[in-house]
């Protein structure tokens, strides 16, 4: 493991991405690339949740499973506890493991059919704590299983198929816990889950950051429940990080176009009618492959200038945290 | 077009494959069939025909294995496949080339004629699901159960001994000499009859098996219904939308077993003593006549490759699938 | 042979309904009648194997004067040219066939996991590699590669049958078996599982291993049709060794003394049938497996006689869809109409 020591400030973040990147190649023999997320930056610190809020395509995923370390970034690096980590498999990637864990969106696909509760859980012990027998073991699952709010007896012996799409996704969570990791990442945890269910596993993950000073990281497309359930949140568009700051703000004063159309967009039934948005612009998605050179939301940014089509912009600073990377809001423009 | 050159590519690699095979298989078998047959004939073999043996079983005579491979090489080029045993001092190539003619057109018509019959049943079948079609299954599984041989015995004893509508062997009467002459094409038409059903009874089994477990699946897509729901008619839906689609895999899986259906109608042939490849094999095996089983190996391989090839472009033009892959 | 060409797609679910009520689902299983039919066959034949030279009236080899006899009481199946009793030829052949057709099967299978999963899984240069040589392999026509090295071979008993088949027919398995990992290892929960820690080797025989038992069975089964009809006809060429007793022996007998001209029926038709039995006892048994794997195939067979009962033309994979000429399109009261509601009129 290379080391590489971060700049230490109060309340170092666990995990962190500097100008993390991921293209993918595609096609053998053509020289093209999917650009899937192009230089983030993310910190996380214990006992915080930062969501990432993103739409399908944007990147988000990948960025899980970069800081999970399923597979190399292309560019910039992961850090833990300041130092980088490259762990590509073997003892250091279950070292990282230990440390770093990933949750998954589909409750039916992310546990295995044939397996039982206990066989998963016990998996997840053993893998961390080798030397775990019996009866350590069968207290050590039955703590897992009440943390998540699941009785063992009644649902150790069980199937995937015969729990419930929410059972299942707390399943997955005790799983992640059974490796006693100091960093969870969540990716759209909930998104498959009925919305009555939501908040339920919503509000666990929240009593877990408390219990066991969590850092996680929440992927998700709804901004709503971002608002809700995360301290600070990132949004991304296009592989890249448009808007940062603590959650209240950018979901309620977003500076950022694309967050504003993101929250206008949800569905309010108390605002029928009423506006703020122009929603009418249309325009493509932005195409991974051959980014343009400019902002990559300018084909369908509603404050779109000249100059954001041929220049990307940087991130600008707003003051208490939040920035956004938007030309609107360069020093002395509008 | 990329898909087409990379077949290619693979079937110049298994053919190099297949003759290497053939080369290495004499000389890794216990026994040496060379001195035996040296043996057997005393001294009747001239020594280029000793010369030629030793090319292709190579054993002993002190050269180096490399310098064998290509005087291998060297001989298949010049159409050298030694010498027969059994029809000594008949070249293979000869032989081959005799019987080969019978198999093709065979061989070929049947098997093109039960896949097309085959794959008609199986969407006939498939598409009427859970009706009386349902019940051909089970005979279908059985006739796919029985070695062809078996079929073409039976046969043969129900149509040529019981009641004698055909001939029981032979590809043609015996007292024509082969020619292009309609009274030897009629006679030779005449007697690949029975042999030619055998062979379509038997293989078509695993079309239809095949054809029906696609188009059962296929079905049930969404398209189809969207089909149907259009006002599309029946048939149209069944063949245009259900049987384009399902018919793929049946395609691929027609390359691919072809070698086990070119296998089976090889003793086809040896049951009803049609002079193609298959009987003349038989023959060779129970004159351990090395050489020519040899060559007939290296014959059938490199027709299946053939055929194949012919499949995977077939296959290509089918699915558009594979001509986007670029 | 040509089975069912297109592997079914492996829905992990299935299995599971295997697993859970141990005691209920071997029933589900077994509830398909043709399966039940396909055991109780090959079950049938397998005793035969076991007590099949302990039965026989006769010794199959020994000759009698009585020449070619057509079936009587004594001998139950006629007699060969020498005299030979077929019956016992039959019973005492049957092990002969059954043991080298399963060890062929067994073998080959054993090849195809390691082969296919392992390039499934490890994908890259290791599965290029791999699926080249399967690939030649399957290519190649296995018959005669088989006649030729059984020929080439100066004697031939059953074990080195077994192996010869085994390494001409392994490559069909293992081509499937790479598919099928190549869509299993893209699944949520493996991902899960590594991201958890699971080790490669553990992932490949625990997570992934195990929801391919369907596939694994369904190609042993039919690699073991395919190893048993290559023996017999190995044996009817002559190219085995004749002392075994074998089911293609007695063809071989059969086809040599000119039974057909002779008319002597009895003499090829039981080997015939008994071929054809162990080989749909087998084909049912797989259909089984595969009508269990894929529900479709499973439940669109009792929904159309549900349907037809109702007096619905089922066609288009069972969704009826109603032609509706009435100009009035009011959707039906009551129940929002499910998919497999018949409606009231219908007019194919």
């Amino acid at each position: 493991m290379t080391t590489t020591q971060l700049p230490r400030s109060l309340d170092d973040p666990v995990l962190s991405a500097r100008s993390l990147s991921k293209r993918f190649r595609l096609n053998r023999g053509r020289h093209q690339y999917l650009h899937a997320v192009d230089n983030v930056d993310l910190d996380l610190h214990r006992g915080t949740v930062v969501a990432l809020v993103g739409e399908s395509g944007s990147g988000k995923s990948t960025v899980a499973r970069l800081m999970a370390q399923l597979y190399p970034a292309t560019g910039g690096s992961v850090h833990l506890d300041g130092q980088t980590v490259k762990a590509k498999g073997g003892r250091r990637f279950r070292a990282y493991a230990r440390q770093v864990q990933l949750i998954l969106q589909d409750p039916f696909a992310s546990l295995n059919p044939i397996h039982t509760v206990r066989y998963v859980l016990t998996r997840s012990l053993r893998i961390h704590n080798p030397g775990l027998r019996r009866d350590a073991l069968e207290d050590r699952l039955g703590e897992l299983l009440t943390k998540v709010h699941l009785q063992p007896e009644r649902f150790l012996e069980k199937f995937p198929h015969e729990l419930s799409g929410g059972q299942r996704q707390r399943v997955s969570i005790a799983r992640a816990l059974g490796a006693n990791p100091r960093v969870l990442l969540a990716d759209e945890p909930v998104s498959m889950l009925d919305v009555s269910i939501r908040l339920g596993v919503l509000n666990l993950l929240t009593e877990l950051k408390n219990d066991l000073n969590l850092a996680i990281l929440y992927i998700t497309h709804d901004i709503a429940s971002a608002r809700y359930f995360a301290d600070e949140t990132f949004v991304m568009y296009a592989g890249q990080i448009v808007e940062r700051g603590d959650s209240e703000s950018v979901t309620q004063r977003p500076a950022h176009p694309y967050t504003q159309l993101l929250i206008a967009s949800a569905p309010d039934p108390d605002a029928l009618g009423a506006r703020d948005v122009d929603l009418s612009s249309t325009g493509e998605p932005p195409s991974l492959v051959n980014p343009s050179a400019g902002c990559r939301f300018a084909p369908r940014c509603p404050s779109v200038m000249s100059r954001c089509r041929t220049e990307s912009p940087p991130t600008f600073s707003l003051g208490d945290g939040k920035s956004a990377a938007c030309w609107l809001y360069e020093e002395g423009a509008t | 077009m990329k898909y087409l050159l990379r077949r290619g590519a693979f079937y110049l690699l298994t053919a190099w494959a297949a003759i290497t095979l053939n080369f290495f298989i004499p000389r890794m078998l216990p026994g040496d069939p060379v001195r035996s047959l040296i043996n057997r004939f005393q001294g009747r073999i001239s020594v280029e025909a000793t010369e030629s043996l030793y090319i292709l079983f190579g054993l002993d005579e002190g050269r180096p294995l490399w310098r064998q491979y290509l005087d291998y090489w060297g001989n298949l080029f010049s159409g050298d496949l030694g010498l027969s045993f059994a029809y000594f001092p008949t070249p293979v190539a000869d032989i081959i080339g005799q019987s080969l003619p019978w198999t093709l057109v065979l061989v070929g018509l049947s098997t093109i004629l039960s896949f097309l019959l085959g794959t008609m049943l199986g969407i006939w079948v498939g598409w009427r699901r859970g009706t009386w079609a349902d019940g051909l299954l089970p005979v279908t599984n059985f006739f796919a159960a029985i070695p062809y041989f078996w079929i073409g015995l039976l046969a043969i004893a129900l149509f040529a001994v019981v009641w004698p509508v055909f001939p029981a062997s032979g590809g043609y009467d015996g007292g024509l000499i082969p020619s292009a002459t309609p009274e030897f094409i009629g006679s030779a038409v005449y007697h690949g009859i029975l042999p030619a059903v055998t062979i379509i009874i038997s293989s078509m089994a695993g079309w239809i098996l095949g054809m029906r477990n696609m188009m059962v699946t296929v079905s049930s897509e969404d398209y189809v219904t969207v089909a149907h729901a259009k006002g599309l008619p029946e048939r149209k839906v069944m063949v245009g939308y259900a049987a384009r689609n399902a018919i793929l895999p049946n395609i691929s899986g027609f390359a691919l077993s072809l070698g086990f259906i070119v296998g089976g109608t090889l003793v086809t042939e040896m049951v009803f003593t049609y002079p193609g490849i298959g009987y003349m094999l038989y023959q060779a095996v129970g004159a351990k006549d090395y050489p020519l089983m040899q060559g007939f190996f290296l014959v059938i391989t490199l027709s299946v490759l053939v055929a194949n090839m012919l499949a995977d472009i077939a296959y290509a033009v089918l699915d558009p699938r594979t001509r986007q892959e670029a | 042979m040509v089975t069912a060409v297109e592997p079914p797609a492996v829905t992990p679910g299935a299995t599971t309904a295997r697993r859970s009520r141990r005691g209920s689902t071997n029933l589900l299983f077994l509830r398909n009648r043709k399966t039940v039919v396909g055991l109780i066959l090959l079950t049938f034949f397998m005793v035969l194997a076991l007590i099949g030279d302990v039965i026989a009236p006769y010794d199959p080899s020994a000759t009698s004067p009585i020449g070619l006899q057509p079936p009587s009481t004594d001998h139950l199946l006629g007699t060969t040219s020498l005299g030979q009793d077929i019956l016992s030829q039959i019973l005492v052949g049957t092990r002969g066939v059954l043991v080298v057709a399963f060890l062929a099967g067994a073998l080959a299978t054993v090849l195809s996991v390691l082969v296919g999963i392992t390039a499934g899984y490890l994908g890259g240069t290791s599965d290029e590699v791999l699926s080249l040589v399967s690939n030649i392999f399957l290519v190649i026509p296995a018959l005669p590669l088989i006649i030729i090295v059984t020929g080439l071979l100066p004697s031939a008993g059953g074990l080195t049958i077994a192996l010869i088949i085994a390494l001409t027919g392994w490559a069909w398995g293992s081509r499937v078996l790479r598919a099928q990992t190549l869509s299993l290892r893209n699944r949520d929960f493996v991902e899960a599982a590594r991201a958890n820690g699971e080790s490669t080797w553990r992932i490949i025989i625990f997570e992934i291993l195990p929801n391919l038992t369907a596939v694994i069975a369904s190609g042993f089964i039919g690699t073991v049709i395919f190893a048993m009809l290559s023996e017999i006809t190995l044996a009817f060429i002559g190219v085995t060794s004749i002392s075994d007793w074998n089911w293609g022996t007695i063809l071989f007998w059969a086809q040599s003394n000119q039974a057909l001209a002779m008319g002597a029926w009895w003499w090829f038709v039981p080997a015939g049938l008994c071929i054809a039995g162990v080989g749909t006892a087998l084909t049912l048994i797989n259909f089984g497996i595969d009508e269990f794997v894929n529900p479709r195939l499973r439940s669109t067979g009792q929904n159309a006689k549900v349907l037809r009962a109702k007096k619905i033309r089922a066609r288009v994979g069972f969704t009826p869809v109603l032609r509706d000429t009435t100009a009035d399109r009011k959707p039906p009261r009551g129940a929002p109409p499910s998919r497999r509601t018949p409606l009231p009129k219908e007019q194919p």
